[in-house]
């Protein structure tokens, strides 16, 4: 059974992001609900360690923080919008459902990173970098002891040393771009671009003391092992990312952390029906969306790192205060560090992009959808016999992007392997999070569930 | 490029099989679609061939023929194209239609009673029998009827294997093209089909576009009533028992014949091949208005539970919708349309165009070649009242 409390702002999310929008909105005396599916605050960049009790961050005196809690729906509702909200850890059958009626939406839900298929991806000890990251940030455990760390762009340098810190040996880290000139010219400088020089230095000299060689233009293009990954090949890239013939080594480690740039959580601004482009939300100068009385922050937006994030967090948090009537000083040096953030961004997403010649390391039976165990042929096949050329008739045909994952591993590749030129095709989720039937039955605040007699709910 | 003698509007269950059925009897036929193939209603439902929802009359007569066309036509695809390109995952489970209160056992009863006159195989069974039938189901029993003959199909894969068997004939099947009208020579005479990308001269259309029927009739200089009815459904995680029939809350039957606006929901409960259950469906007139309400899905979650109180702590993986198109008499629209020479109609299935198109597309074929049809086509005639006098100005 589902409760009703009304507060006029809710933000989603506690990263960088929520956490700005929450304190800048509660500065102006707005009451804020602060919404996160995580038991502490931070978001990923600052991923706490679950296993402690304390918490580093305070948030502003009278702001509601739900914490374990995740908005599975959002509704449009007279006045504003309504998140419907489960609290508990993912997996109880106990967890309480709440729903918030907001004048106010401020989303903040950020991103996830991308993983590209390879031969011997779907191997235990294949990890995204982030859940290589987190595993390490949140819980203290190594994915392995012998890692090897590959992908494109600056975040593989902290997983790196995140890796290092909880006492794992990293083999190497593996950037598939090319090294790039001017002021992006080494692997560092490119965050520090974002204000970032001094932790960028520490993971310099975290990489340095450990000796783990960075390597540009090369990719894992192939997992091996029986029961787990075991050894990995990799090569060299041409500009397009096809494997340069001979250039071909092996290198034995039991774990590999993978991330190819970030797809952004895109499900609830979706159902909220904000307008995106090029898979990301768009907003104005205010962080509005183009549905009003929504705003968007952070990695949503685009991906540009914790401080554009925290930035816009700052913005949309006094824009959603305004929204809800109160007094709010324009946030000019925000604005002003969004405005130098964003061509930050653009720089990192020209310089890190995700080239097509990927696709070449696929065989025929590689997985490009591991919840439902579809691979490359059976995908190609759906297009090319079947017209399944929209992502709905794919998914279908396919069945890559039904299972579990609902397409958040895949989607982005699917689309990409099936020539769907919109990386948002699979990103829309009514239903932002499963929900147990009960759960759903009891959704609705204003019936009354009728709960079969001896069922335990 | 030779020209089609005949270009089908819409990539959905329903233009795959009038395509199927004209190129089957030999006619050169373009398919257009302006989206995706398979990517509208057709994507957006579940795949119940049925007749234990109708009574008798002229949907249950062309339901019964559907009923038995589809595997005909699976089994003859799989013939022609191979089984793998032919495959629909066609499944002749039975469903189990079952009253809970009290209020609903004589209805049903009777409603069954119905049937068996008209032919429909409608058994009646005991609680407990039911119970054996289906073991996970509610004891709550009042009532309940097993029809064998009711099937299930995959609607995506059913609509495709339709469509390649169209190129495989030398047809053509066009995505990305968005028809817009019609040509006339300066007799009167059908020339072309006006799209987006220029005219494809030809000698008949038809128009197969779903809930979008109505708009394109409209382009076309012969507007008919053809409105969106949204619906929505519940998929689980893969579970390792399953539901082995379709089965029904016997207020199925009451909901399907119902005009109401306001929010109905019926219970169906059915697995697929892959272990997930499907939770349908709901039926709304809003217009296509595709916002989400919890309470929609509440209410399904509700009614599952209450028919199967074993589901209630599966994850639901996600929820999905569409727009069933019905015309206000609730009958599909099958035929040529009088107004307008080689404009032709097929669609205002409702929630039953999975189910009838096998038979739909038969109709047109045979309508088209001026032979005799199988069921009566005129209870789906264009020029009825219902149809063309009630169109919204
Ligand atoms: C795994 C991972 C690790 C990263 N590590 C680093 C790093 O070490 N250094 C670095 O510079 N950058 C790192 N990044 C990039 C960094 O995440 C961003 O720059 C920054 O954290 C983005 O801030 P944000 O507020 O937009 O989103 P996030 O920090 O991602 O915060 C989003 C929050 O929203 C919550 N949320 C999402 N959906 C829901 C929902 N439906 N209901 C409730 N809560 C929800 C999540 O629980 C999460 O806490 C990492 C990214 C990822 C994905
Ligand atoms: C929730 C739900 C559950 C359902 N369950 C069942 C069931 O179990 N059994 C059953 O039998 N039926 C069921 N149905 C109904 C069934 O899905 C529909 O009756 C059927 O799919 C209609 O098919 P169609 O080909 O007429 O329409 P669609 O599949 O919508 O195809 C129409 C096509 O026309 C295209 N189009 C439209 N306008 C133009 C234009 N101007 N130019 C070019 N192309 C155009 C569209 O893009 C679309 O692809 C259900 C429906 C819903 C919503």
């Amino acid at each position: 059974m589902s409760r009703t409390v009304v507060s006029s702002i809710v933000v989603i999310g506690a990263g960088p992001a929520g956490l700005a929008a929450t304190r800048a909105a509660a500065d102006t005396g707005a009451d804020v609900t602060l919404i996160d599916a995580a038991p502490k605050l931070g978001g990923q960049y600052h991923r706490q360690d679950a296993r402690t009790g304390d918490e580093r961050f305070a948030l502003p005196a009278g702001v509601q923080h739900l914490r374990e809690s995740v908005v599975w729906a959002i509704e449009p509702i007279d006045g504003g919008h309504r998140a419907h909200v489960r609290t508990g850890p993912a997996d109880s059958p106990d967890r309480t459902g709440t729903s918030i009626d907001a004048a106010a939406l401020v989303l903040a839900t950020g991103a996830y990173d991308r993983a590209l298929p390879f031969p011997g991806w779907d191997l235990p000890g294949v990890f995204t970098a982030g859940a290589a990251q987190a595993l390490a940030k949140g819980q203290g455990v190594a994915v392995g002891s012998r890692v090897l760390v590959a992908g494109t762009g600056p975040f593989l340098l902290p997983v790196a040393s995140s890796l290092v810190g909880v006492g794992a040996e990293v083999v190497a880290i593996l950037e598939a771009n090319a090294a790039v000139r001017g002021w992006l010219s080494n692997p560092f400088g490119a965050l520090a671009g974002a204000g970032k020089a001094g932790e960028l230095a520490a993971y310099a000299a975290t990489l340095v003391r450990h000796r783990i060689p960075y390597r540009a233009r090369r990719a894992v293009i192939e997992a091996h092992g029986a029961d787990r990954v075991e050894a990995v090949t990799t090569a060299r890239l041409d500009a397009d990312w096809s494997p340069l013939p001979g250039s071909e080594k092996t290198m034995e480690v039991d774990a590999v952390a993978v991330g190819f740039g970030f797809t952004p959580q895109l499900e609830l601004a979706v159902s909220a029906r904000c307008e995106l482009r090029d898979g990301f939300v768009v907003v104005d100068a205010a962080q509005a969306t183009s549905v009003p009385g929504v705003f968007a922050a952070g990695e949503l937006t685009g991906i540009g790192g914790a401080t554009l994030s925290a930035a816009e967090g700052a913005v949309a948090g006094a824009a959603a205060a305004r929204h809800v009537g109160a007094e709010v000083r324009p946030p000019l040096q925000a604005m002003r560090r969004i405005r130098s953030g964003r061509r930050f961004a653009a720089a990192l997403g020209e310089a890190y992009p995700v080239r097509p010649g990927w696709r070449t390391w696929l065989r025929d039976d590689t997985l490009v959808c591991r919840c439902e165990e579809v691979d490359y042929a059976a995908l190609r096949g759906a297009r090319n016999d079947r017209d399944a050329t929209g992502s709905r008739s794919l998914k279908l045909v396919s069945r890559a992007g039904l299972g579990l994952c609902q397409g958040r591993v895949c989607g982005a590749n699917v689309a990409e392997l099936s020539g769907i030129d919109d990386p948002a095709a699979f990103a829309g989720r009514p239903m932002a999070v499963p929900l147990r039937l009960c759960e759903l039955a009891g959704a609705d605040p204003e019936a009354t569930p009728e709960i079969e007699p001896g069922v335990k709910v | 490029m030779v020209s089609p003698d005949i270009v089908v509007i819409g990539a959905g269950v329903i233009g795959a099989a009038c395509a199927e059925a004209l190129s089957a009897a030999g006619a050169r036929v373009t398919v257009l679609d302006r989206g995706a193939p398979a990517s509208g209603t057709t994507a957006a439902g579940e795949g119940n061939v049925l007749v234990s929802d109708k009574a008798p009359g002229p949907e249950l007569e062309l339901a019964q023929a559907s009923r038995k066309l589809w595997p005909e036509l699976l089994a003859a695809l799989a013939e022609e194209l191979g089984p793998e390109l032919a495959d629909a995952e066609w499944e002749p489970k039975g469903g189990l239609v079952v009253a809970t209160g009290d209020e609903s056992a004589a209805p049903l009863r009777d409603f069954a009673g119905a049937q068996r006159a008209a032919g429909v195989r409608a058994d009646p069974v005991t609680a407990a029998e039911a119970g054996a039938l289906e073991p996970h189901l509610t004891k709550a029993i009042t009532a309940a009827v097993h029809y064998p003959e009711d099937a299930q199909l995959q609607p995506v894969l059913a609509a495709t294997a339709l469509l390649a068997a169209v190129r495989a004939r030398g047809g053509e099947v066009r995505s990305g093209v968005r028809a817009i009208g019609i040509e006339a020579d300066a007799g009167g005479a059908f020339k072309a089909v006006l799209t987006d990308r220029g005219a494809i001269a030809c000698a008949a259309v038809v128009n197969a576009c779903g809930p979008w029927a109505g708009a394109f009739a409209a382009d076309a200089g012969a507007p008919i009533a053809v409105l969106p009815r949204r619906g929505m459904v519940l998929v689980t995680a893969p579970l390792p028992y399953t539901v082995r029939h379709k089965v029904y809350d016997a207020d199925y039957v009451g909901a399907v014949a119902s005009g109401d606006a306001d929010l109905q929901t019926s219970t169906v409960v059915e697995s697929t091949g892959t272990g997930t259950i499907l939770i349908g469906s709901s039926r709304q007139r809003v217009g296509f208005e595709e916002r989400f309400e919890v309470r929609v899905l509440a209410e399904l979650a509700r009614k599952a539970q209450r028919l199967f109180p074993i589901l209630a702590r599966v994850p639901v993986m996600r929820a999905y919708g569409g727009f069933r198109p019905y015309a206000p008499d609730h009958l599909p629209i099958i035929g040529a349309d009088p107004r307008v020479p080689g404009l032709w109609h097929a669609t205002g299935h409702e929630g039953a165009g999975i189910g009838l198109a096998a038979a739909t597309g038969r109709m047109i074929a045979d309508l088209y070649a001026e032979k005799e049809t199988a069921v009566d086509a005129s209870p789906f005639r264009v020029d009825r009242p219902a149809v063309i006098e009630e169109v919204a100005a």
